[in-house]
Formats: structure tokens, C-alpha cells, sequence
């Protein structure tokens, strides 16, 4: 076990020089990026683009950077957590035949833990998150989000959260229970340094974030639609989004109490959770699933609502049966709910509780499936363009269906008696997030990128990028069924059955398919940027897709203002039904347009609130009172701040909108 | 890119291979509850395929015919409605639905782990002779502990039963929660701490099978797992006999010992056990001194024993820092435990009266803490009495 001390000084709580960790492949890690963290300091230096970053970006609150901001999180979260992967892939094939493999049990488990909780909550949600706030605005024809402040707030909340969670890496330890932290394993007792502290103020900051931008988004959807955008208009992604964040804000608080409730025990000795004094950890497994499961809803939905859009733009086709489409994902977002009790049959809890949950979520399939009919008939009498977003979209369709199956599978309960947490459930996840999640992602990515910057990303690395990803993920997941079948549970670190070692190494290799493909995606993005202004790369129409919702309408990158005139809506495909009509662009009688101004108080909240978790972890109580108050003033201080808002000038809308009209009078 | 999909097909392909090697025991067991889960969870994926290849299918051949350059196929951009078709693709998920869940609903009862066994196998129907095997399973830190109440024996990170005869499994762990799984003979359930859960199985088959924990505890995890041998009556009485030669006993002190943590724990046993382990590691009151959680419920129940219970609590000592889940909070008090209120001889009493499981005294008549100690300070009652309180270290009762 690892060597830890409890003791504390009041300058530095428990933080003393057996905080650094002991492990060769950490310090290999550390200097690593050491090194590259302080080239790309320099560099910034160098070319002077501190200022810049700063007053364009970090302080920036519009919609459209925040959103890129997010996913470059995302991006630079995900190769953290597949670098994690890796390692658990090669310790599984390594730890055979009496071998310890290369890692400790200590280390080991420190990895997956932060695996899961790295690519759930620090890839997949900022790179959603950051996908809602990008699209959803200019599809509902706004100008920016409800509280363009806040969207800013919980963009930095998240980065100090992940922040938070990253210095556990070289600073003292990451929790060692698993990516939800099950009590009793978390508590003080079982889990006595501070990794689990990490797990906790990691999560509860960028939790903050989390739920702002829910809220965000959600008034956002519901009081910002361009005039004539009834909810039965809105473009599909607009509705699966705001599904998503109606399960955000209704569930993320159930998380953050939770937490708050394990942190009492922790820290002040409560015992909600613990095994003594009528503390009962099943409440916390319950209450966390209460979360998680909606979690996976969160997820997925937008990007079904991604998929729809892919579909029908690529099959130059309205999208088939779009309001079985809305009623399929309101019913996801209720039943989202009721089958939390899914994750553990295996509790106990009788024969009726567990059919009863295990047929609301076979229910559940009932309108995934005929959201999947639906794509289906968009593509039946179509005119398919097998662009790269509706490649990722037919390899989901091919994907997901499978694992479904699975999921509906694991939810009968006497089979999910003999497959609970085995390598079975693992592949299941891992086959719904990556094929579903994921690839509906890098669909994303791939259809909105030319509406970001203003040229698309390149096809042929897109292609290698595609084909590396899918082959290697069937490949990595698929002997995980296998081995699930065979028995073999999840979590273990080393392996006495020979027999299963040939599975583990296919895996690997799926593994090694899939760094080639996130290697080939990011050879995607060098070359896209650096042959952006060759004229097939070249956006210049803002509609390089034949696009149908309205985000289509405006320029390719939009400029600040959006839409220099309120679109108004006059059915679905607004942006389809303009150009079928032949509406022309207006040219003139522009007015004065009253936007957000930039600010760093969210950087610099987030900052405090980074520092306070630090301190929270490390026992370090002057750091953690101090920042807590400095968080409580700048808070006030901001509300002193009048200076918010300023009008763009007719004059510039005027330059940039005839900019554009020469732009398109080029382009045709 | 030829060379690429082959290695897509290699892992279908692949498929067979264990299936003929009967090396997924999940899908080739030996024992009728697994046998029966394997059929469900077939059955299942069967009556899901019965949509999923068919969508596969299309989304293949939708893919093709209307991929942009063949002119020939039909192309109507407006048309995204047909109610025939919206009927059929929800009614056709809900068909499989409703079946599935028909499915779920009778054989989620019939396969119940707390359910006892209606049958030996599929055609070898339950009779008089066949009388359950009780074993009590204890997951502690990281080994598995089987107490025989019957036998008098108990072993370590090894099972044995016989074949043929239903095995009755009574769980619970010492620490953190954790999962009981051998599986070729039935489904797993979880082991919790200061909880009881019940699995029922039985082995068909004569063999050496691997048991495994199967949720994640701790460092110690990927050691702890035992073999389960399922041999015929004479081979698991030579087992007994085995372990009754091999002599020592586990009673609460050496219970104690084997409680500490240790990993990759090689098979031990003992010729005698105490009868009311099982039942004190439930209610975590192994530890002399100890109230057990049984009675303590049974004094709420009463209606508690107010602020003189407050009072009534000792510290812990032993491996405090570690794996015990006591250590001191950085907020709050030392970790404390609730003494017995109750004589050694009570606690005997109410463990003797029903080995399987301790309940509640039935009198409800309700406590007033006439026979506690006396809070002190303002809250002090009239102290006119004389209290029983037990000595965490003699554990004995003490006059006051």
C-alpha cells in the first residue's frame, strides 16, 4: 500500500514531500509534459499571444469560442484518458503466468478509476457541452446564449475541475475505488489519503459548471428561439439538447449532494455512508445511479440529435417522422429516470423491484429503436452523400444497434446475474459511448467544423482516421464480450487462466488501431489548417453542405452578432424553406446590435474555486477559508460592474456584412 | 484496405472458437441455475435479433441503393411521413418488448437467487432427500471465508459441495462491499457489510470450477478468488474429514487475526467454528464489547435508550488506521463504537434462540434508561439507580 501521511502543518495541511509519487512511469510523465507545457509557454511568449488569448478567448463570452474552448478541453482531456486505457490494455495482456505485469496495484487502480471518471466527465461532457453551445444558438436563430457571463463561469469551472483532477497525477494520489467512488471503499477508513478528495473536489467544481450551463442553455432553448420557432419547429439537435439539459439540471444537483453527503463523512465524521452507526452505503450506490444513469441520457441525446441533422442533410431529404422523433426523446427523457436500479440486481433488492426496473429500460428501447427506423426512412428514397459525418453517422447506426442489444440484454435481470460487472458490461458501455457518443462526435466535428472556421477538414485523413477508429474498435471490444462470457470480471490486474491471454492481446491491438486513428484525426485537423485557403478546403458560401436549420444561413465563421437580422421561422427547415423560396439576404437597413461584453471574472472565480479545492484536499484550512472568501467577493464585486454591454455600430455591421455579399458574389 | 477488413471480420470469427473450447463457462456452466440463466439470456438475444439483423440489414441496403450516384434508385426529398410505417416502427419494438418483458417478469421470479431450488436440473425434480447445504460466505479483506454450520468446519479460499444437492448460501462481508460469483454454477450477489444476502445454486457436474470476487474492493482485489470443487457425497465427506483433521479452530479472537488484511491467501481450514460467527460478523459485533446491531435495533424499536445511549460508547483501537473503516475524520471525533448494553449471557441468549437469524425481542414495552448510565451536567435524571455497563476490556459487566 501506498505510504501516506495524515500528519498536518498549519502553512501546508498534509502536503510534504511524500506527496510526490514514486512511480517511474509518473515521472516519465511528469517531465514529459513537463517539457511541453513549458515549450508551449514559450511559445506563446514568443510570438506574444498572451494578450491575445486573453482578451479573444479566456475572457470571451461568446457562445461560438466558448464552445471551440470546450471542445479543446475535451480534445486534450481525451488523449489523458486514453493514454490510460493503453496502460490497462497492455498491464491485461502483460500480467500473465505469474507476472505482476508493469503496474502496482496502487497505480493500476488509480487508472482506471481516472480513466472513467476523465472520459465521462471531462471528455464527453465538456465535448457536448461544447457542441450545444455552439450549434444551439445559431440554430434557434439567437444571437448568444441566455447569460452569456455564466456560459463563461462554467466553461473555467469545468477547466478547474479537470485542472483539480490532473494534479492528482503528480501531486499525492487519484482515488483507488472505481469512477464512482462506492462507499464503503471511498470512506475515511478504506480510503485514508487524499485520492478520493481529488475524485471529490475535482467533480464538485466542475459540477458547478456543469449545472450553470444546463441552466444556460435550457432558458436559452426556451427563450431565445427566432420569432416564429415554435417547439415543434425547432431543428432535432435543438430538442435532443434541450432533453439533455432538462436531465442536466434535474439530475446534476442529486450528484453534487451525494457527494456533498460522502464529503461529511470524510471530513466531519457523519455516517451517511459508512457501515457503523446507521450508515447505509446502498443509499449512496442508489443515489449516485440516480445520477448516473440520466448521465448516460445526457450523453447520448444530443447526439441523436446530431445523427438526425447528419441524415437528413446528407440525404438531401426532410428528416422522416420528426415529431415520433420529438415524442421518442421526451419518452427517453422520463423513462431516463425510473431505471436506475439496472446497475446492481445483483444487490438483492427481490424479484418484483428488479423486473420492474428491468422492463423500464427494455422500455426504453422501444424509442431508441424507432428513432433508428427513423434515420432509416430518412435515408430510404434519399440521395445519400457519404460525406465523413454521414460515414460516422452509418457506422454508428451499424454500431449502436449492437450494443443495445447488449444493454437490453443486461437488463434482464437473471442475465444480468451472470454478466454484472464482468468484461461483458464492459464492452456493452464502451460499444453505446464509443459507437454512439463518440462517433456521433466526430460526425460533429466533421459537419460544423467548416461553420467554426470557415473550411473544411481534409477527407482522405478523415477517411484514415474513420476506418482506423471503426476496425479498431470492434477489434478492442468485441473479445471484451467474448471474454465476459468466459467469466472474467472487471477491474482485475492480473490473470492465472492462460487461455485468456489471446483475447486481452486482440484487444491491445484494437487499442493500438484506435491511437492510430485519434493520431490520424489530429493529422486531419494540421493539414486542414495549414491548406485552409486552398479553394476546395474553402468555405466561402457558409453552407458547404446544402445545410437545412439555420446556423447554415449566416457566414462560415459566423461573425459576433450571428445574424445581423432576427431570421424568422416559418416551419421546419427554416434555412431549406429560405433557399427553396428564394429568399434574398438583406443588405441594408441595419440597426445598432447589443451584445455582452468580455470579462475575466470567470476566470478568475474559477481560478479561487480551483485553489479552494486544492486546499480542501490537501487540509491546507487558511488556503481553502481565504480563497472561499475571495470567491464570495469577487462574486460581489462583479454584481458592482456595470460596464457589461456595448452596441455594435451600424457602420461595422456594415463592413462585415458587404464583405460577405462580395464573399458570395465570388463563391457563385 | 483489404487487409483491414479482414482483421474487422477476424473477431466474429473468433467467436466459435471459445464456444467450441467450452471455455465460457457463462455460456457452458454446470449447474441448473446457470444453465437456466444462459437459456434466458440466449433466449434474448435470439428474440432481439429478430429486429436487429432485419434494421442491420436495411441500414446496409438503404445505404447502397440511395448513395448519390446511382441515379436509377427513387429520390423524393418531401416525403417524411407515412403512418404505416411510423405504426410499424413502434409497434414492432414494443412486440419484442412486451415478449421480452413477459420473459423478464417470470423468469426474473423463477431464477430469484433468495428463491430455494425447485429442481436439481431439467428433468430431476426436487425430493425429501435432497436437502439444502447451508454455507455461510464471508468476503473479507481480500479472501473468502465458507463457514459449514452444519459441519462444524470452515475454510478459506476454498469451497467444496456436492453434487446434486442444492446449496444454500448465506453472504456477508467484513468491510467493503463485494460480490460472490462461481460462474458455472449460478449467478453472482452481492456481499455487504452488516448485511445478509442469500444465493441459491446447485452443481450437476463433478469438477474443479474458479469462484471469483466479482466487484471491486481494494488493493487486494485481483487475488481473491478461490476454486469451488463439486464432487459426490463421499468425495465432500473426505473433504470435511480433511479439514476436521487438519485441526484449529476459529472462534472470535482467531476471527480477529484472519480479519486483518492479507492478499493472494493460500486455502487454509479449520476443524471448528464458532456456531454464532456468522451471526455476530452480520450485526459487527465480533469484537468483544460490542453492541450487536440486532440489539440495537431491538432498543430503537423500544424506543431507544435517549441520552444515556450517548454516553454509552468505546473507542476503537485495534488497526484503527486501516481498512476498518474508523479512522478519525480531520473534522470530527476519534471513531467510537456503541458498547453492549446487554450481559454476555443476554447476547448468548438471543443468538441461541435463533441461530438463523437474530431478531428483535418481541417485548415492545418502551425503554426509559432506568438501567443505563446517567447523563451528567443539566441533563442528569434522578440518579437512584445502579447501571450495568459492559467493560470493552474485560468484556464483562461492571457494576457503577
Amino acid at each position: 500500500m501506498a505510504t501516506f501521511s495524515n500528519e498536518t502543518t498549519f502553512l501546508l495541511g498534509r502536503l510534504n514531500w511524500d506527496a510526490i509519487p514514486k512511480e517511474p512511469i509518473v515521472w516519465a510523465t511528469f517531465v514529459v509534459v513537463a517539457l511541453g507545457g513549458i515549450a508551449g509557454l514559450a511559445a506563446l511568449t514568443k510570438y506574444r499571444l498572451w494578450g491575445w488569448l486573453w482578451r479573444e478567448w479566456f475572457t470571451s463570452v461568446d457562445h461560438k469560442k466558448i464552445g471551440i474552448m470546450y471542445i479543446v478541453l475535451a480534445l486534450i482531456m481525451f488523449v489523458r484518458g486514453f493514454a490510460d486505457a493503453i496502460m490497462m490494455r497492455l498491464q491485461q495482456v502483460w500480467a500473465f503466468g505469474g507476472s505482476e505485469g508493469y503496474l502496482n496495484a496502487h497505480h493500476y487502480d488509480q487508472i482506471f478509476t481516472a480513466h472513467g471518471v476523465i472520459m465521462i466527465f471531462f471528455v464527453a461532457m465538456p465535448f457536448i457541452t461544447g457542441l450545444m453551445n455552439y450549434v444551439v444558438p445559431l440554430q434557434i436563430g439567437a444571437r448568444d446564449v441566455s447569460f452569456p457571463f455564466l456560459n463563461n463561469f462554467s466553461f473555467w469551472m469545468t477547466v478547474g475541475g479537470a485542472v483539480i483532477t490532473m494534479a492528482s497525477l503528480f501531486l499525492g494520489e487519484f482515488a483507488q475505488t472505481g469512477w464512482l467512488a462506492f462507499p464503503p471503499l471511498s470512506g475515511i477508513g478504506y480510503s485514508p489519503w487524499v485520492g478520493v478528495d481529488y475524485y471529490i473536489w475535482g467533480l464538485q467544481v466542475a459540477g458547478v459548471g456543469t449545472t450553470l450551463s444546463g441552466i444556460n442553455l435550457l432558458v436559452t432553448i426556451l427563450k431565445m428561439r427566432a420569432p416564429g420557432m415554435t417547439m415543434m419547429r425547432m431543428p432535432v439537435f435543438t430538442w435532443t439538447s434541450f432533453c439533455a439539459n432538462i436531465l442536466i439540471v434535474a439530475s446534476f444537483p442529486v450528484l453534487t449532494m451525494t457527494l456533498i453527503l460522502l464529503t461529511l463523512d470524510r471530513y466531519v465524521g457523519t455516517n451517511f455512508f459508512t457501515n457503523d452507526l446507521g450508515g447505509n452505503p446502498m443509499m449512496y450506490i442508489n443515489l449516485i445511479w440516480i445520477w448516473g444513469h440520466p448521465e448516460v441520457y445526457i450523453l447520448i441525446l444530443p447526439l441523436f440529435g446530431v445523427f438526425s441533422e447528419v441524415t437528413s442533410t446528407f440525404s438531401g431529404k426532410r428528416l422522416f417522422g420528426y415529431s415520433s422523433m420529438v415524442y421518442a426523446t421526451v419518452c427517453i427523457t422520463v423513462l431516463s429516470y425510473l431505471v436506475w436500479l439496472h446497475h446492481f440486481f445483483t444487490m438483492g433488492s427481490g424479484a418484483s423491484v428488479n423486473s420492474f426496473f428491468g422492463i423500464t429500460t427494455m422500455i426504453i428501447s422501444i424509442p431508441t429503436g424507432a428513432k433508428l427506423f427513423n434515420w432509416l426512412f430518412t435515408m430510404y428514397r434519399g440521395r445519400i452523400r457519404y460525406e465523413l459525418p454521414m460515414m460516422w453517422t452509418v457506422a454508428f447506426m451499424l454500431t449502436f444497434v449492437i450494443g443495445g442489444m447488449t444493454g437490453v440484454l443486461l437488463a434482464v435481470p437473471p442475465a444480468d446475474f451472470v454478466l454484472h460487472n464482468s468484461l461483458f458490461l464492459i464492452a456493452h458501455f464502451h460499444n453505446v459511448i464509443i459507437g454512439g457518443v463518440l462517433f456521433g462526435l466526430f460526425a460533429a466535428i466533421n459537419f460544423w467544423w467548416p461553420k467554426a472556421f470557415g473550411f473544411k477538414l481534409d477527407v482522405f485523413w478523415g477517411k484514415v482516421s474513420f476506418w482506423f477508429w471503426v476496425v479498431g474498435f470492434w477489434a478492442a471490444f468485441m473479445p471484451l464480450y467474448i471474454l465476459g462470457l468466459m467469466g472474467v470480471t472487471r477491474r482485475l490486474r492480473v490473470f492465472d487462466d492462460p487461455d485468456l491471454r489471446i483475447w486481452f492481446a486482440i484487444a491491445a491491438f484494437g487499442a493500438v488501431l484506435i491511437a492510430c486513428g485519434i493520431a490520424a484525426m489530429f493529422v486531419q485537423f494540421g493539414v486542414s489548417i495549414l491548406r485552409r485557403d486552398r479553394p476546395e478546403y474553402r468555405d466561402v458560401s457558409g453552407d458547404p453542405w446544402d445545410g437545412r436549420t439555420l446556423e447554415w444561413a449566416t457566414s462560415s465563421p459566423p461573425p459576433a452578432y450571428n445574424f445581423a437580422f432576427n431570421p424568422i421561422s416559418h416551419g421546419l427547415d427554416s434555412w431549406w424553406e429560405m433557399k427553396q423560396q428564394g429568399a434574398t439576404r438583406p443588405t441594408g437597413g441595419y440597426m445598432p446590435i447589443h451584445m455582452p461584453k468580455n470579462t475575466g471574472t470567470g476566470v478568475i472565480l474559477a481560478a479561487l474555486a480551483t485553489v479552494c479545492g486544492m486546499a480542501l484536499v490537501w487540509y491546507v484550512w487558511w488556503l481553502a477559508a481565504a480563497s472561499f472568501l475571495g470567491i464570495v467577493a469577487v462574486s460581489i464585486a462583479h454584481t458592482f460592474n456595470y460596464n457589461r454591454d456595448y452596441y455594435i455600430p451600424v457602420s461595422e455591421i456594415e463592413a462585415t456584412e458587404d464583405a460577405r455579399t462580395r464573399q458570395l458574389a465570388q463563391g457563385v | 484496405m483489404t487487409c483491414i477488413r479482414k482483421f474487422a471480420r477476424l473477431p466474429w470469427l473468433a467467436l466459435l472458437i471459445p464456444l467450441a473450447a467450452c471455455k465460457a463457462e457463462v455460456l457452458a456452466p454446470a449447474g441448473d441455475v446457470a444453465a437456466r440463466q444462459r437459456d434466458l439470456l440466449v433466449i434474448s438475444t435470439l428474440l432481439m435479433l429478430l429486429i436487429i439483423v432485419p434494421v442491420m440489414v436495411l441500414t446496409v441496403v438503404f445505404a447502397r441503393r440511395y448513395r448519390e450516384r446511382n441515379k436509377d434508385a427513387d429520390y423524393r426529398p418531401d416525403w417524411d411521413h407515412s403512418t404505416k410505417l411510423e405504426f410499424v416502427i413502434w409497434a414492432a419494438p414494443l412486440l419484442i418488448i412486451i415478449t421480452l418483458g413477459a420473459l423478464t417478469w417470470v423468469g426474473t421470479h423463477l431464477l430469484d437467487p433468495y428463491r430455494p431450488l425447485d429442481r436439481i436440473a431439467a428433468d430431476r425434480p426436487l425430493t425429501e432427500a435432497h436437502r439444502p447445504l447451508p454455507v455461510q460466505v464471508v468476503a473479507m479483506d481480500w479472501k473468502w471465508l465458507f463457514i459449514y454450520p452444519e459441519q462444524g468446519i470452515a475454510s478459506v479460499n476454498e469451497l467444496a459441495v456436492p453434487v446434486d444437492r442444492p446449496v444454500e448460501f448465506t453472504l456477508t462481508s467484513t468491510s467493503v462491499m463485494n460480490a460472490f460469483y462461481i460462474p458455472a454454477m449460478a449467478g453472482m450477489i452481492y456481499a455487504m457489510p452488516g448485511m445478509e444476502t442469500k444465493l441459491n445454486g446447485v452443481f450437476n457436474n463433478p469438477g474443479e470450477y474458479k469462484g471469483i470476487a466479482s466487484h471491486y474492493s481494494g488493493h487486494g482485489f485481483s487475488g481473491m478468488h478461490f476454486k469451488a470443487h463439486a464432487t459426490d457425497e463421499a468425495g465432500f465427506d473426505a473433504w470435511v474429514e480433511k479439514a476436521r483433521a487438519a485441526g484449529g479452530a476459529l472462534d472470535r479472537p482467531r476471527y480477529l487475526e484472519l480479519e486483518a488484511p492479507s492478499e493472494n491467501v493460500p486455502p487454509m481450514s479449520f476443524a471448528e467454528v464458532d456456531p454464532q460467527l456468522f451471526q455476530r460478523i452480520v450485526n459487527m459485533c465480533v469484537e468483544p464489547g460490542k453492541i450487536c446491531m440486532a440489539e440495537m435495533m431491538a432498543l430503537d424499536a423500544q424506543g431507544g435508550t435517549g441520552l444515556a445511549g450517548t454516553m454509552n460508547v468505546t473507542q476503537l483501537t485495534y488497526d484503527k488506521d486501516q481498512r476498518r473503516g474508523t479512522r478519525a475524520p480531520v473534522l470530527g471525533w476519534e471513531p467510537f463504537q456503541v458498547a453492549s448494553f446487554c450481559t454476555p449471557e443476554d447476547s448468548a441468549l438471543m443468538f441461541g434462540k435463533s441461530p438463523e437469524l437474530a431478531r428483535a425481542p418481541v417485548d415492545m414495552t418502551p425503554m426509559r434508561g432506568h438501567a443505563l448510565v446517567p447523563p451528567k451536567g443539566p441533563f442528569a435524571p434522578s440518579p437512584d439507580n445502579a447501571v450495568t455497563l459492559l467493560d470493552p476490556a474485560e468484556g464483562r459487566a461492571q457494576n457503577f
